[in-house]
């Protein structure tokens, strides 16, 4: 098959040379480790909000000293020997040294503000957040811990969407989160979704759609497909904002646009109301 | 010399089959000789190439698609259109009509015969406005106590920018949750290209199959070689590493069951074709005539919710 053609116009421009981490990529604003953690990692002079890890996202969340992790054992297989470049086996191993985790997602029970509920916490360091059957695990067991607790679910994603080296099983986590959702639902209780960037994808496609409240962070993209792919295949000049969280707001796929500093507010005033009795 | 771990998860698979209710008919027997077949003639994996020919043979112009099957397996066929909302969507067809004297409703993904038809339908690519379509049907199928029947063919849903104004993915994601909580038998059979989220909107189902030469993944071949081998021309290497086809599907739990195709593929016999299906179809929706509604909502939801793999 020939090569996709991707000689469209926004793609001539030269590619700037990658930032450092720490500094914003939309002024340049640079911030050192502990200006950055103080921040909740958004940037004090334009808003940025850079990527959070699992563990700090806990942190900045739960009350202190209250979050009770489960499934921390959870490892992935490879189910399908796979093998690009490098085998999926030393991806995963890597992933876990860099990132000190087992996979892309964290669950366990928590409290906040005093309000007991259970989290599901993406990591995008880990294999871009990308959902396997680790992921999908996790997820459907947080849903049966948030029902047997009788507490809602809290779900916080950043992912590129499924897993590719897991092939057909990675796609089987869409139904299988989504299943595990209509669970917990018939259990009467409630999932609050907040996307942080990016949430694309079948991560966008599943579980992380489906919360009973959707919030989502300043300039999140939220888009089923790339803007890439949607360029290629169409070419069609895509607006500024395309699947990002506020068009996502303007189009009424979002209940609102959170900045990181005001989540836990938020949150907090959510489980206020869900608190009835049942 | 000790079987290898593939030839034991293949017995193991095999001796799974042979319990399952599923198998009791002639036509998906046939299908536990051809496991049987392939067991024993060892090196029994579907080797490069023939993942590759499925993927050809998935993609097939001539291959028959859903209005096909429509035409020879329904009597009084009356095709629904539109959301109720924004459109109609014709990558999707839905509609109702009778199996054997039994009302059922269908929903499918259909691609165009002509130039001018593949562009009106997208090749098969539904926008949400489509699944919406499936969506509302299949909830009336509900309602009314009809079995669903949904034949899925689709290279993914449509990467377009006013489908992703419309809520693409979040759409997708109420398709399955719709299914989630049906309660009316249902089955999904793939008979071309089941393209990740676009093919799985519409196949949370009780059931699972798929065609002999259908392919079933989480990305296209093309799709997945760009990313990971930067190169789309590396899409036969994607389709080995990934293993799009039946027999793999079957031999990881995803599938229940795999529908032959006449000999050389479904296209070169179309009712042949369409009675293979016909009678995987009715075998199924006649096991799960008397299960209960709630029961067979149980029982799906669980099916899902075991698939994966980890330690």
């Amino acid at each position: 098959m020939a090569k996709i053609d991707v000689s469209v116009e926004t793609d001539d421009k030269p590619v700037p040379p990658p930032k450092h981490p720490n500094t914003c990529p939309s002024c340049n604003s640079h911030y050192r480790d502990d200006e950055l953690e103080q921040a909740l990692w958004v940037c004090s002079h334009c808003g940025h909000h850079f990527p959070m890890r699992a563990r700090a996202r806990i942190a900045s969340l739960a009350d202190e000293g209250s979050f009770l992790e489960e499934a921390a054992d959870l490892h992935s297989e490879d189910p399908l020997g796979f093998f690009d470049l490098r085998p999926y086996t030393e991806r995963l191993a890597e992933a876990e040294m860099k990132t000190g985790l087992t996979d892309a997602m964290v669950i366990g029970q928590a409290s906040l503000d005093g309000r007991q509920c259970e989290l599901a916490i993406m990591d995008f360091s880990f294999m871009g957040g990308s959902m396997g059957s680790v992921v999908g695990e996790k997820f459907s067991r947080a849903c049966d811990s948030a029902a047997e607790r009788g507490v809602p679910l809290i779900s916080v994603t950043g992912s590129g969407g499924a897993r590719m080296q897991e092939g057909i099983l990675a796609l089987m986590q869409l139904p299988k989160t989504v299943a595990a959702i209509e669970d917990l639902h018939d259990s009467g209780r409630a999932m609050i979704s907040v996307m942080a960037h990016p949430t694309t994808g079948g991560v966008l496609a599943s579980f992380a759609t489906l919360g009973d409240v959707l919030l989502a962070e300043p300039g999140a993209l939220m888009s089923f497909a790339g803007p890439r792919v949607v360029q290629q295949l169409t070419r069609e000049k895509l607006p500024d904002d395309f699947g990002l969280a506020e068009q996502n707001l303007r189009f009424g796929n979002l209940d609102a646009i959170v900045p990181r500093p005001e989540l836990r507010p938020t949150l907090s005033k959510l489980l206020r109301l869900f608190d009835a009795p049942v | 010399m000790p079987p290898s771990e593939h030839e034991l998860r293949l017995r193991e698979r095999l001796s799974r089959l042979r319990n399952m209710p599923l198998l009791g008919g002639a036509k998906l027997s046939g299908e536990l000789e051809r496991l049987q077949r392939q067991l024993d003639r060892m090196g029994e994996e579907p080797t490069d190439e023939e993942i590759w020919r499925s993927v050809e043979l998935a993609r097939n112009e001539k291959r028959p698609y859903t209005l096909d099957y429509v035409e020879r397996l329904l009597d009084d066929w009356f095709e629904l259109h539109g959301d109720r909302g924004r459109a109609d969507d014709k990558a999707m067809v839905a509609g109702l009509g009778k199996l054997d004297g039994r009302t059922v409703a269908l929903v499918g993904q259909q691609k165009g015969r002509d130039i001018q038809e593949r562009a009106e339908r997208r090749f098969g690519m539904s926008n949400p406005e489509g699944y919406l379509k499936a969506m509302r049907v299949m909830e009336l199928a509900n309602r009314l106590g009809f079995p669903v029947i949904s034949l899925v063919d689709t290279p993914g849903a449509y990467p377009g920018v006013a489908a992703e104004q419309h809520g693409q993915g979040g759409t997708i994601a109420a398709s399955q949750a719709v299914m989630a909580r049906l309660t009316v038998p249902t089955v999904a059979c793939v008979i071309g290209e089941g393209g990740s989220g676009g093919a799985i909107a519409i196949a949370l189902a009780d059931r699972v199959l798929m065609q002999e030469h259908a392919i079933y993944s989480v990305i296209s071949p093309e799709g997945c070689a760009m990313i990971l081998w930067r190169d789309a021309g590396e899409a036969k290497k994607a389709a080995a590493a990934f293993k799009p086809d039946a027999a793999h599907c079957l031999e990881l739990g995803v599938i229940d069951g795999i529908v032959p195709e006449p000999p050389g593929g479904a296209h070169k016999d179309p009712d042949e074709a369409a009675r293979l299906l016909g009678d995987a179809i009715r075998e199924v929706l006649d096991e799960l005539a008397d299960v209960p509604g709630d029961e067979l909502r149980r029982r799906r939801r669980a099916r899902f919710r075991s698939l994966g793999v980890f330690a």
